[in-house]
């Protein structure tokens, strides 16, 4: 009795793996032209790497464990671009005042109608423009954690972070999320 | 008490974690502690649980359906998968 050996058919590799890699690419970077690429990249960096697939794992888990290289490079590469957007800060980070609120960023009184504008259409667009607007490394983790509602050691994992960044990301994004909704929404 | 002691940064930072039901025992009681005696980060406790209700419902309107590669693209693909071949 042989142990069955997977094979790599390249041919048929966009017919048989592209949307099912495509879905898991844009479900991390949730942005359609990026997952195509990333999607495009793994199938070229298979190709270069064929011959060192000894046929233990199934075609699409071998492709997939590509992708996951690439978006860890891309992470790292929205990480560390230059000039990159940061989000506002808070509170104060040195001096005396440190870890205090910085006073344009305190959090004011909303309305009293909160629940009712739970319940509006309109709110999904300001949030989700809110969203967008994070840097890409806030939106990408924040996304995977609180939409996507992955477990925080299976997002470490996957970017290679430890959860005290996964935590100090999410909670800059939060804030900064609180304070766009307070302006664009909640204030009216 | 000095172990008691937050800053409004590591304060509303556990805030959120437990936002997500991560937060330690020890963490909440020190969040609690902290905005027993700060009405600011009361106030963002408040807001971020509505924070947290609003994200919910964006979520059940985004139910993420599969999305699919276009057919022409799908071509592309193909196409330059095959002149690398």
């Amino acid at each position: 009795m042989s142990l069955k050996k997977h094979k790599l058919n390249p041919n048929n590799w966009v017919d048989a793996h592209a949307d099912y890699l495509f879905n898991y690419a844009i479900s991390r970077v949730n942005n359609y032209e990026m997952a195509k690429d990333l999607v495009q990249e793994t199938f070229f960096a298979g190709l270069k790497a064929a011959a060192n697939f000894q046929g233990k794992a199934s075609e699409r888990t071998w492709l997939i464990s590509i992708l996951k290289r690439k978006i860890i490079d891309y992470y790292r590469k929205i990480n560390s671009a230059k000039g990159r957007a940061e989000v506002k800060i808070n509170f104060y980070t040195d001096g005396e005042r440190e870890g205090e609120w910085i006073e344009e960023r305190v959090p004011s009184r909303w309305s009293n109608d909160v629940g009712k504008s739970l319940e509006n259409e309109e709110l999904h667009d300001t949030l989700e423009k809110c969203i967008d607007n994070l840097p890409q490394k806030y939106e990408m983790v924040f996304r995977m954690k609180t939409i996507r509602e992955m477990d925080t050691e299976e997002i470490c994992k996957e970017l290679e972070i430890t959860s005290s960044n996964l935590w100090v990301i999410i909670h800059r994004a939060r804030t900064q999320l609180r304070k766009c909704m307070e302006d664009n929404w909640f204030k009216n | 008490m000095i172990m008691m002691k937050l800053s409004c940064d590591e304060a509303t930072k556990i805030c959120d974690k437990s936002q997500y039901g991560e937060a330690t025992l020890w963490e909440k009681i020190k969040l609690n502690f902290h905005v027993f005696m700060c009405k600011t980060c009361g106030l963002y406790s408040k807001q971020n649980r509505i924070m947290t209700k609003c994200y919910e419902k964006h979520q059940e309107q985004n139910e993420t359906e599969e999305v699919c590669l276009k057919p022409i693209e799908k071509k592309d693909m193909k196409e330059e998968l095959i002149e690398k071949m």
